[in-house]
């Protein structure tokens, strides 16, 4: 297998790539195995797994080909945030040793839970997709993803220390430090969102910095969806190569998947996470190269292991071995969802979050409207909110406080920073009795 | 001795003011006061009209969110020192003065304040104890 990979991986290829070029027998046999582990895992530590498959009728040893993993039952976002914190564990406290969070849909946060083994499976994915970007030892590479409980920072940040790269870890934000940073340092690869980057380019030629004169030569994107129209534009102006990365908390953080030099769809580690897609509506598996939602499998995840999860991501998996010569099969870049789920700045928002911060103010829940623009590549997102008579007051002073008040729910229940205006009645436009509860002006 | 006065939620854009005053005239109310707070993105427009009880109906009917609040007309000497000594009436009590402002006709050597208070009937009773007039709105609304 060695000679294999030497032909078709350029001399810079990182040793952790191997598992990318297993041959497809090999790679199914190793999936089939780990699946029937993980099955086992979930029924035996997972109440919430093991009632579902009790009500199947179905053991761990139903699992006998690839195939029956039809059999088993789905996993929703619901299922994480009714089980909060810690009801999806299996595993013993004194073996996680990390825990992660993203935004849920009633304000209490989504907690994903790590082994070290789970943490060097994240590492080493990571390490495939910046070493199947062309990056190795002796890049520097900036994280400019938050660090913290999103996974987007640490995430990244493990990866490219795995990889053996220069880690510059500036977190999100402060865009004047981070072009600072990245023409001093000599930075030659940036990880953050896609939006963020170009903002990062706008900002540098106010500065009078022109990134194509800088040593930066990748670009690993991810954390929301971005066009091919954005892919260009960002080449165009800083002459870098943008890549694709794909993850979700759930499964694992960012490192599902990603792009290949090829740019021809995203690879899935499939020793790790096994896709399927589904019909979103019926939950029916579809055939290859058909798009619907994407369904994904841990197979070797111990802390957390999550069978059958509905990712509401819309793709398809793409037909046919990647020209790299990787086995591991593609699914297209994501443009759009099954669900309302919005993605601002990187963190997931539903309206219905909204609707339940506003509701908490007082027990009222007027029209609003969730109006998304772009300002220096920032999504920015405004909530309109109609005034009803319950809210209305003529002291000043109240309808500060009320405004206040929304304010700070929708700050704790979004877990990001949303301008409220209080507008007048019935000023909302209405289709058919029924407030449109997103305008997206945001454009690529 | 209570007069109502009618309150609106206003966006702070060009004409938001116009449309309740353009209403109003149509059906021959007369605004005898007004009052605008605002902030930088919306206002309270505070009024007080002829007959409220029909401006309230009309500006509901047209979709406008109203308060009916309950107000003080205070008559205070138009004299250096005389808000003093009216507030001055209030004074050691936990009467608290949401916000005021001045009726626009003066009667004579005594001005006219809209006052909104926390408890407008103790402070109608207080007030008067103090020998201060109050002016009732059949006086108040007459031209």
């Amino acid at each position: 297998m060695m000679n294999r990979i030497l032909e078709t991986c350029a001399a810079d290829c990182h040793p952790v790539s191997v598992p990318d070029y297993t041959p497809a027998d090999e790679l199914r046999a190793l999936q089939l195995k780990r699946l029937q582990a993980v099955v086992t895992r979930a029924w035996q530590h997972v109440k919430l797994f093991r009632s579902r498959m009790d009500e199947l009728g179905l053991t761990p040893d139903d699992v006998r080909s690839l195939e029956d993993i039809v059999k088993l039952p789905f996993t929703q976002k619901s299922d994480l945030r009714d089980n909060y914190p810690f009801g999806l564990f299996a595993s013993p406290m004194k073996d996680v040793v990390r825990l992660h969070a993203s935004s849920g849909t009633t304000g209490k946060p989504i907690v994903v839970a790590y082994t070290q083994e789970d943490v060097d499976v994240w590492t080493s994915v990571l390490v495939r997709c910046l070493a199947g970007c062309g990056l190795h030892r002796g890049d520097i590479i900036q994280v400019a993803y938050g660090y913290g409980l999103f996974t987007g920072g640490l995430g990244a940040h493990y990866g490219a220390e795995g990889l053996g790269a220069t880690v510059v870890p500036a977190s999100g934000g402060h865009a004047d430090r981070q072009i600072m940073l990245m023409k001093d340092f000599g930075v030659t690869a940036m990880c953050c969102t896609p939006t963020y980057f170009l903002h990062l380019i706008d900002r540098a030629a106010e500065l009078g910095v022109d990134m194509k004169d800088l040593p930066l030569r990748a670009g690993v994107f991810g954390a929301e969806p971005w066009t091919d129209a954005m892919r260009q534009r960002i080449e165009e102006m800083s002459s870098i190569e943008a890549f694709d990365i794909f993850g979700l908390s759930e499964i694992i953080g960012p490192g599902v998947g990603c792009e290949c030099r090829r740019h021809n769809g995203l690879h899935i580690f499939e020793d790790h996470f096994y896709p399927e897609i589904v019909d979103p509506e019926t939950g029916e598996p579809l055939p290859e190269g058909v798009e619907g939602e994407l369904v994904l499998t841990t197979l070797s995840k111990q802390a957390m292991p999550m069978i059958r999860y509905r990712t509401h991501d819309m793709t398809r998996i793409l037909p046919g071995q990647c020209a790299c010569g990787r086995t591991l099969r593609r699914i297209d870049r994501i443009g759009r969802r099954s669900d309302d789920m919005l993605i601002i700045r990187g963190v997931n928002v539903f309206p219905s979050q909204v609707e339940t911060a506003l509701l908490a103010v007082d027990g009222v829940l007027p029209h609003f409207q969730i109006i998304l623009t772009r300002s220096q590549g920032l999504d920015q997102m405004e909530v309109q909110v109609e005034v009803t008579p319950q809210m209305f007051n003529d002291k000043i002073g109240a309808m500060q406080e009320l405004h206040d008040k929304l304010q700070h729910s929708l700050d704790r229940v979004l877990g990001i920073r949303v301008r409220v205006a209080l507008v007048e009645a019935h000023t909302i436009e209405r289709s058919e009795g029924k407030a449109k509860r997103v305008i997206d002006r945001r454009t690529s | 001795m209570k007069i109502q006065q009618i309150s609106l939620f206003a966006e702070n854009k060009p004409g938001h003011i116009s449309a309740p005053a353009r209403l109003l005239a149509k059906e021959g109310i007369d605004i005898r006061a007004l009052y605008l707070a605002d902030t930088q993105e919306y206002g309270i427009l505070r009024l007080i009209v002829a007959d409220w009880q029909k401006a309230a109906g009309i500006l509901e009917a047209a979709g406008f969110i109203v308060k009916v609040t309950e107000v003080l007309a205070v008559e205070v000497p138009d004299r250096p020192g005389g808000l003093a000594d009216v507030l001055g009436a209030l004074e050691g009590s936990d009467i608290n003065i949401e916000y005021m402002y001045a009726f626009p006709y003066v009667r004579g050597d005594q001005a006219i304040l809209i006052f909104r208070f926390n408890d407008p009937d103790a402070a109608m009773e207080r007030l008067q104890a103090a020998g201060i007039n109050l002016v009732a709105s059949e006086e108040l609304l007459k031209k």
